[in-house]
């Protein structure tokens, strides 16, 4: 790989390492056919920009001290070095010694001198004091940063000068821990098994065995490989004896009996089974358990078994559901249980209430208590619901009482069910801008309707800062809140109808008063070019045969069988996990120690789900693509319908960054990307649309008549996932054939995910070109109404949900970006290029204006 | 010196000065102020080059140290923030590093002398320079480095001598916001001690960006303390980027792991909008009270926004509590 210069495969294998539990990495780049030095350089400045690898301290492996230095030099945490020994004379390995002190590094001392590698116990006590006193009383090195590597040789391999191998490491071990304070003991394990390759059964039990040993005489770091250690006390007997004897050196037979046994102990892998003893518990013990650990398959006979102990229905929800949910709530609240889980535990929730509904009305002598009526809705033409359910599903968990009033909700309808229901609190949910004014719409007819219910805030584009100025201004009746994730939503609620009420207000009020100030006077000092500036500073690119690509196929072309099989390998799992609330990379998060068990778990259903997706046609994916010559006149794009520009299909309006820039930056645009008109030379451009969600209202529907909130939001979260896969297939198919300009790229999937290819495809509504309007025109000239089976509702949110739409652009400097504020003066020009009124166009800027 | 510094740090807590900058903005300076006498012809602007003023100006940095040992500091920083080959470089004033160290402390160290009332001392200011060797300044080059240790050791070399020429009690690497920055300096250091055979107090002050708890570079508290526990120091502390505040629980952790000296010298709270600092003397002094009674600290000072008048609280405040036993 070095060879190669294919570092970041290096760098994934550090991370294997350091996910597979390595305490330590250890470096080597001593190589024949390498620059050492260099190559020991280069990669420890890239694996400081690895968080997750550089939180392990690095061990510097080299037999050439320029490399050990060098490597020294860029490491600021505590290295190790490893290593130095008193082969080549007591002078060079004080000066050595003198040098790694002086860069605070700890030292592996092999147990190597002048007369060779010392192989029997007084060898190796006899070098390894020499080594510390020369250390400890003439260096002065630190006792704690010195590791003895008293050598580890082989055991069992047939010659009688071998027997007591591992006995002389287990004294010298001994000796070295009572004799030389503060120093440590490693040691390469793997080495003592080495007559038994290919039989790993052996192998591992060799190594837990020498391990056990070892630890008890006081050997404290090891170089093992993790996976490849059976637990102690889960070594089968026998072979434990066979092997003990033959570490120990107890009998004169002992490596003929392991070599027999061997023979006979192959393969053999662990059975898995389940664990059913908790059902051996009491009934309210049971239900507790079922509830912690989302497990419906006992549920309704657990329930009903209490049903007929308890006087009245109704207290078998007080009483043990209530308690287990409560643990939930807890474990929840002090981060020991995840979303995932607490999904799960809902799921059980809801199907023992509802079994026992009936029994309460029939008996019509009782009314669940609950902590609070909650109102949730996604606002008025907007679709996205995942974070809403999810928010629904943590506070029924706390025992509040949820009235979700579903999608695109007017506010009509909120303030007509927000007082038939007298609920305690409105939550609302979005996710693109648009919706943003929707909720400061709602907020003013809630105070116009005399209203006092505090208003909860929540979805991926709003921000304290928003609900702060915007939101809040216009309800003063009421409390508005934003909620960050639906983990604070709990306590939101509780602090909103609990006995602290008059505190929290009072705290927010103040908060949010002083992020309005804030914002007040960040927005005074922020400086907005002109629009005519921002223009004059205008990223202008060199426009040639080079930069531009004619493409193979031109027009629209439907893209209406592609299998999902297809799709499912360009899937982007992060922020997948991210829509669960469980933060980290993949794959590292599999592995993750706070984590890593829930988004295995996690990972797993998906996985199942996925299969199930594929196999039984639950969804279908569509999409459209066209490709145009166009080319940019000022801000916009003008798209023809042929090369010799017959006639104008349909002109893009971009909108250019007002920031001030630092030197040599540009004021984006992203007609930039595209050749001016003027300079007589055409240009393309390529356009999008593509969705999974075909098909799966049936779906969720089916979850959700079955309680299933879980299922239901794993897969919204799929088909969303899958949506953005097919967008970056697609795109792949766009740059490789259709269009054709990288013909011969290669990437891997992190490469594609990281979107390191040549080229972009900024969507409508995202930060590059945050017009949601855009999107009503690229839809007509892609017709992607009836080619792809996607509408838009009124505030231009794609339905279904999981659909990705943008364009494309193919210039090798075409580059994300994010637009930022933008004021007035740019959307009367804007105004003015589209036709329209400025006080008409200007409601879907709010967002972006200063 | 060292035997003195060390006896007094078991008997009392010390106090550090506050803020260089603060105070010299106070002056409203001009571009001439920043050229007089050394640097009239200069081809590069120099206004904002405050380091330079020791030797322009250096009735006024002697003024603001004869402020804060008025205000009761034990110890003043000489005005030589930046005074590295690297950090002028911006300037072209690398040629100007040994004038700016050497008079800085020369006169740091002369209005020390003033005083015979208690021993005051004079701590060298070593800053991080501006440039980092973990991180690269290019996102898409991560291999990068903008700065060697190499670069940084020799730079600190030349800063160092002339800081120990012009008379310096001790030196202060401080703002370590790379600690391989922190420790090319120290190797420096040791370097020089090894060759002129001499040994003064090194304090270490390390800067926890933010709340996340980490140095720029990535590093925990702990992290930090560990890299840097090889070299026998007089203390070891966080300054700059947090208020008094959010540096008590990072503080905590040096408390509870060192065995050398824990030093803080934070900031007047946040900056706000404008960049201005304006937590007052009180306040400030209030949240250390917090430091003080739980028995964190040893040596207490001010960095950014704070004045002689925050100095003078937290003297007065210092004067009342034990030290922290070590």
């Amino acid at each position: 790989m070095i060879q190669d210069e294919d570092y970041e495969a290096a760098i994934a294998v550090a991370l294997e390492q350091v996910n597979g539990g390595a305490q330590i990495i250890d470096i080597n780049m001593d190589e024949g056919m390498i620059d050492g030095k260099e190559a020991m350089v280069t990669f420890l400045n890239l694996i400081a920009s690895e968080p997750d690898i550089a939180r392990v301290p690095v061990m510097i492996d080299s037999s050439k001290w320029e490399i050990i230095e060098a490597g020294l030099k860029c490491i600021q945490g505590k290295g190790i070095v490893n290593s130095i020994s008193l082969k080549e004379g007591e002078d060079k390995f004080k000066e050595q010694a003198n040098i790694i002190k002086t860069f605070g590094a700890a030292v592996i001392i092999m147990a190597f001198d002048e007369n060779g590698q010392a192989d029997s116990y007084e060898r190796r006590i006899e070098i390894c004091s020499r080594s510390y006193d020369i250390l400890v009383k003439e260096v002065g090195f630190i006792k704690e940063d010195i590791i003895f590597d008293p050598n580890i040789f082989p055991v069992a391999t047939g010659m009688e000068e071998h027997n007591g191998n591992a006995l002389d490491f287990f004294r010298a071990t001994k000796w070295i821990k009572e004799n030389l304070p503060g120093a440590h003991v490693s040691g390469g394990v793997s080495n003592v098994s080495f007559s038994f390759r290919g039989n790993t059964k052996v192998r591992e039990a060799m190594h837990s065995a020498f391990l056990y040993h070892a630890i008890k005489n006081g050997m404290d770091m090891g170089i093992v490989n993790p996976t490849m250690l059976e637990i102690y006390s889960d070594i089968d007997a026998d072979l434990l004896t066979y092997v003990e004897d033959v570490l120990l050196n107890r009998r004169a037979d002992a490596t003929e009996r392991l070599l027999e046994c061997a023979e006979t102990v192959k393969g053999a892998g662990k059975k898995k089974t389940i664990d059913l003893s908790w059902r051996e518990k009491t009934i309210e013990d049971r239900l507790s358990y079922s509830l912690t650990k989302g497990i419906v398959e006992f549920i309704l006979e657990d329930v009903e078994e209490c049903r007929k102990s308890f006087k009245r229905p109704i207290e078998v929800i007080e009483g043990p559901l209530m308690d287990g949910m409560n643990i939930v709530g807890d474990l929840f609240g002090s981060g020991k249980m995840f979303l995932p889980q607490v999904v799960k535990s809902a799921r059980v929730m809801k199907k023992a209430v509802a079994y026992l509904l009936p029994f309460i009305e029939a008996e019509k002598g009782g009314k669940i208590e609950s902590s609070g009526k909650i109102l949730m809705a996604t606002v008025k033409g907007d679709v996205h619901d995942i974070g809403k359910n999810i928010v629904g599903v943590v506070l029924s968990c706390n025992n509040y009482e949820i009235i979700d009033l579903g999608v695109m909700v007017p506010a009509e309808k909120i303030i007509e069910v927000a007082i038939k229901e007298n609920v305690d609190i409105i939550g609302l949910s979005g996710l693109i801008t648009p919706s943003l004014d929707e909720m400061v719409h709602v907020a003013k007819e809630l105070e116009h309707a005399k209203l006092k219910i505090p208003l909860l805030i929540g979805g991926a584009t709003t921000s304290k800062v928003h609900t702060a100025v915007k939101i809040d201004e216009y309800y003063n009746l009421g409390q508005t809140v934003h909620v960050l994730d639906a983990s604070r939503s709990v306590t939101v609620a509780e602090s909103l109808l609990g006995h602290k009420k008059k505190g929290f207000i009072d705290d927010l009020t103040r908060e949010y008063d002083r992020v309005r100030t804030h914002h007040k006077n960040h927005m005074k000092a922020k400086q907005l070019l002109s629009i005519e500036d921002a223009r004059f500073n205008r990223l202008q690119l060199d426009f040639n045969e080079k930069t531009i690509y004619q493409p193979k196929q031109l027009g629209v072309t439907a893209c209406d069988n592609v299998k999902l099989e297809e799709i499912i390998p360009y899937i982007d799992w992060t922020p997948f996990f991210q829509t669960w609330e469980l933060h980290g990379r993949y794959p590292n998060i599999l592995e993750d120690e706070i984590v890593g068990v829930e988004a295995k778990k996690l990972f797993a259903d998906a996985q199942e789900m996925l299969e199930r997706i594929v196999h039984k046609n639950w969804l279908k994916a569509k999409g459209v693509i066209g490709l145009f010559p166009a080319n940019s006149v000022g801000d916009d794009i003008e798209i023809y319908s042929d090369e010799k520009r017959t006639e104008i299909l349909y002109v893009q309006r971009t909108l250019r960054q007002q920031t001030k820039k630092a030197k040599g930056q540009s004021n984006l645009a992203l007609s930039d990307f595209i050749a001016p008109k003027e300079h007589g030379k055409i240009d393309y451009i390529g356009a999008f649309a593509v969705t999974s969600g075909l098909g799966i209202e049936k779906y969720i529907e089916e979850f959700e008549a079955d309680l299933d909130d879980y299922n239901s939001i794993l897969l919204k979260a799929l088909a969303d996932r899958l949506a953005e896969a097919f967008a970056e297939y697609l795109h792949k198919a766009v740059r490789t054939t259709y269009w054709g300009y990288a013909a011969h790229e290669k990437h891997s999937k992190e490469e594609l995910i990281k979107e390191k290819y040549q080229g972009i495809r900024p969507a409508p509504g995202y930060p590059a070109c945050p017009d949601h309007t855009e999107k009503i025109g690229l839809f007509s000239l892609l017709d992607v109404p009836s080619l792809a089976g996607i509408t838009l509702t009124e505030s231009l949110a794609m339905m279904p949900t999981s659909s990705v739409s943008g364009w494309y652009f193919a210039h090798p400097d075409s580059k994300y970006f994010g637009l930022g504020k933008i004021n007035d003066q740019q959307i009367a020009d804007l105004s003015k290029r589209k036709g329209k009124d400025f006080s008409e166009i200007k409601k879907w800027y709010s967002s972006i204006l200063i | 010196m060292k035997n003195r510094i060390e006896s007094i740090l078991g008997e009392r807590i010390l106090v550090l000065d506050g803020a260089m900058g603060t105070m010299i903005q106070r002056h409203q300076l001009e571009e001439f102020d920043f050229r007089k006498g050394a640097f009239e012809k200069h081809t590069n602007p120099l206004k904002g080059n405050n380091d330079l003023l020791s030797i322009t100006r250096p009735e006024i940095i002697k003024d603001i140290h004869r402020a804060y040992f008025d205000a009761g500091a034990d110890i003043i920083e000489t005005n030589t923030f930046s005074g590295t080959s690297i950090a002028q470089a911006d300037y072209g004033l690398e040629h100007a590093v040994f004038d700016i160290n050497y008079q800085s402390a020369k006169i740091a160290k002369e209005v020390a002398d003033e005083y015979t009332d208690k021993p005051r001392f004079v701590a060298g200011s070593i800053g991080p320079t501006n440039r980092t060797a973990s991180m690269s300044p290019d996102v898409n080059d991560p291999g990068y480095r903008a700065v060697t240790f190499d670069d940084l050791r020799i730079a600190y070399r030349e800063q160092v001598s002339a800081l120990i020429e012009g008379g310096v009690d001790l030196l202060l690497v401080e703002t370590v916001f790379d600690t391989l920055n922190a420790k090319a300096a120290l190797f420096a250091i040791q370097e020089i001690f090894r060759e002129e055979n001499i040994v003064l107090p090194i304090m270490v002050s390390g800067t926890i960006t933010d709340q996340s708890g980490r140095t720029l570079t990535g590093q925990t508290t702990e992290a930090f303390l560990i890299s840097l526990s090889h070299i026998p120091l007089l203390s070891i502390g966080l300054n700059c980027a947090l208020g008094a505040n959010m540096m008590r629980p990072y503080l905590q952790i040096l408390n509870a792991k060192t065995s050398f000296a824990v030093s803080a010298h934070p900031n007047a709270g946040l900056p706000n909008e404008f960049g201005e600092y304006e937590e007052s003397p009180q306040l400030m002094a209030e949240q250390i009270k917090m430091f003080l009674e739980e028995g964190l600290i040893n040596i207490i000072g001010g960095c950014c926004g704070t004045t002689p008048e925050h100095i003078k609280e937290i003297a007065e405040l210092a004067k009342k509590y034990k030290p922290r036993a070590f």
